[in-house]
């Protein structure tokens, strides 16, 4: 097997960096996946709203499921996409053969697709809020940590999975079928944690419970991702 | 076949035969009466449903990192065992339930957790059914997070409120109930090895066959 040479001082770093970089010039570009993806989630939240709705009121806590609901399709679709686009352009084969650590191939598309899904929740957040009347933004700290735990769980998951059904068959409906049972506990906890946000008195005790939750599975998951995913890409 | 084979086959029936017997002299528990008694096919499959999941995962980590055909035929056998002993404690569960606790199906961490690790075995299948070439690695990484999955179904129920009893029960059985689960998990584990076993040799044949194919076209 080839040694792996780093590119240039800082290897690891400097190659996560630059694959970030290179996803964001090309999403920036054209705004397609941005675009696309929060109108889905939108879409996403108005249906669970004319879903559950009833005589006009939403459920109790319907507005924790539906903002993870919809983090959780959005991402599906957000991942798919990226990656469908990695594979038209045979990009990602070119991107392995590169002198580079897989590992950092794989954070800097894990903090692309961080980003994407942030800028969803920018948009879905202050909707949920607004449709719901839900005091969302009432703790924006904890409810920050909620939603940055819950992404990167979702997202380690997610961004290992895509790139390994980058060249299987069936791999629109395989994604899902592979994802959703492994990342039930982090929609769970970040579902439970935003609920307990949305208590008229919060417990912090227990949102800190959750998000220390989400933190543990977010190192479970990224390490086992970086520990497969060189061999995973491998033919 | 090994020539153990047959001999231990012939014994888990007799054993599984035997069973129904030992487990009618086990003292009755207290509040659930006759109804407790699922519980000594419910917890030895609950236990096999596990243990197949980390086998399942050791398999698919040796199968990754070292490429072995083996093994992979290994975690594939132990993937449908998951599946099979998963499903008779999805089973005998909700029977067990609908007795003891009057609702079928609860949604505590024990019974999600098991639910969305079960679900990761049938991912598992449906990957190596449909995912195409290459999709012997694929469900091999998805193995490994099922296997992080299986610590946290079996210590979950300690930490959370859970109407699912804990852990703690299992050491603390009075002798007789407690022969007649180590006879039942004796009887479920020698029936998982069997399995486990032919399950491998028709894998085996398979790709034995496959060769012989690939050699004819040769």
């Amino acid at each position: 097997m080839p040694a792996r040479r780093s590119l240039g001082e800082g290897g690891f770093g400097r190659t996560a960096w630059l694959v970030l970089r290179k996803d964001l010039m090309v999403e920036v570009r054209s705004l397609e996946i941005a675009y696309t993806t929060l109108f889905f989630a939108i879409s996403c939240v108005l249906f669970f709203a004319f879903a559950l709705v009833k005589e006009g009121k939403a459920p109790e806590d319907g507005a924790a499921g539906i903002l993870w609901i919809a983090i959780a399709f959005a991402g599906t679709l957000a991942l798919g996409r990226t990656f469908e686009r990695e594979r038209q352009s045979e990009t990602l084969r070119a991107l392995l053969m590169a002198p580079a650590d897989r590992p950092a191939i794989y954070v800097g598309k894990l903090l692309g697709i961080i980003a994407l899904l942030s800028v969803a929740e920018l948009v879905l957040v202050p909707l949920v809020a607004f449709l719901f009347q839900a005091p969302l933004l009432s703790h924006p700290f904890w409810l920050s940590a909620v939603l940055i735990s819950g992404t990167v769980g979702f997202s380690a998951v997610g961004t290992l999975f895509s790139a390994m059904l980058v060249r299987a068959r069936s791999r629109d409906v395989l994604l899902p079928v592979l994802l959703y049972p492994i990342t039930v506990p982090v929609i769970i906890a970040g579902v439970r944690a935003t609920a307990a946000l949305l208590e008229p008195d919060v417990e912090l005790s227990l949102v800190r419970f959750w998000v220390a939750l989400l933190l543990a599975l977010d190192v479970v998951f990224v390490t086992l991702a970086l520990w497969t995913f060189e061999p995973l890409m491998t033919d | 076949m090994p020539k153990w084979f047959l001999p231990l086959t012939g014994l888990c029936a007799v054993m599984f035969a035997a069973s129904p017997f030992i487990i009618a002299n086990a003292d009755y528990e207290a509040t659930m009466g006759l109804v407790q008694k699922i519980f000594y096919y419910h917890l030895p499959s609950a236990w096999i449903f596990l243990l197949s999941a980390i086998v399942c995962g050791i398999a698919s980590a040796r199968f990754l990192f070292r490429g072995s055909p083996r093994q992979d035929r290994l975690a594939y056998a132990a993937a449908e065992l998951t599946v099979l002993f998963g499903a008779i404690v999805l089973v005998t569960g909700p029977l067990w339930a609908r007795k003891a606790w009057g609702v079928w199906w609860q949604w505590d961490v024990r019974l999600t957790s098991s639910l969305m690790g079960w679900m990761v075995a049938w991912a598992y299948l449906l990957v190596r059914k449909y995912g195409g070439p290459g999709s012997d690695k694929l469900a091999a990484g998805l193995a490994l997070f099922g296997m992080a999955n299986v610590p946290f179904v079996y210590v979950s129920v300690n930490y959370w409120r859970t109407i699912h009893p804990a852990t703690t029960v299992v050491p603390t059985l009075p002798v007789d109930m407690g022969l007649a689960l180590w006879f039942s998990v004796a009887c479920f584990l020698l029936l998982f090895v069997l399995l486990l076993r032919l399950r491998v040799h028709l894998e085996e044949q398979r790709a034995r066959l496959d060769a012989l194919y690939l050699s004819l076209d040769e």
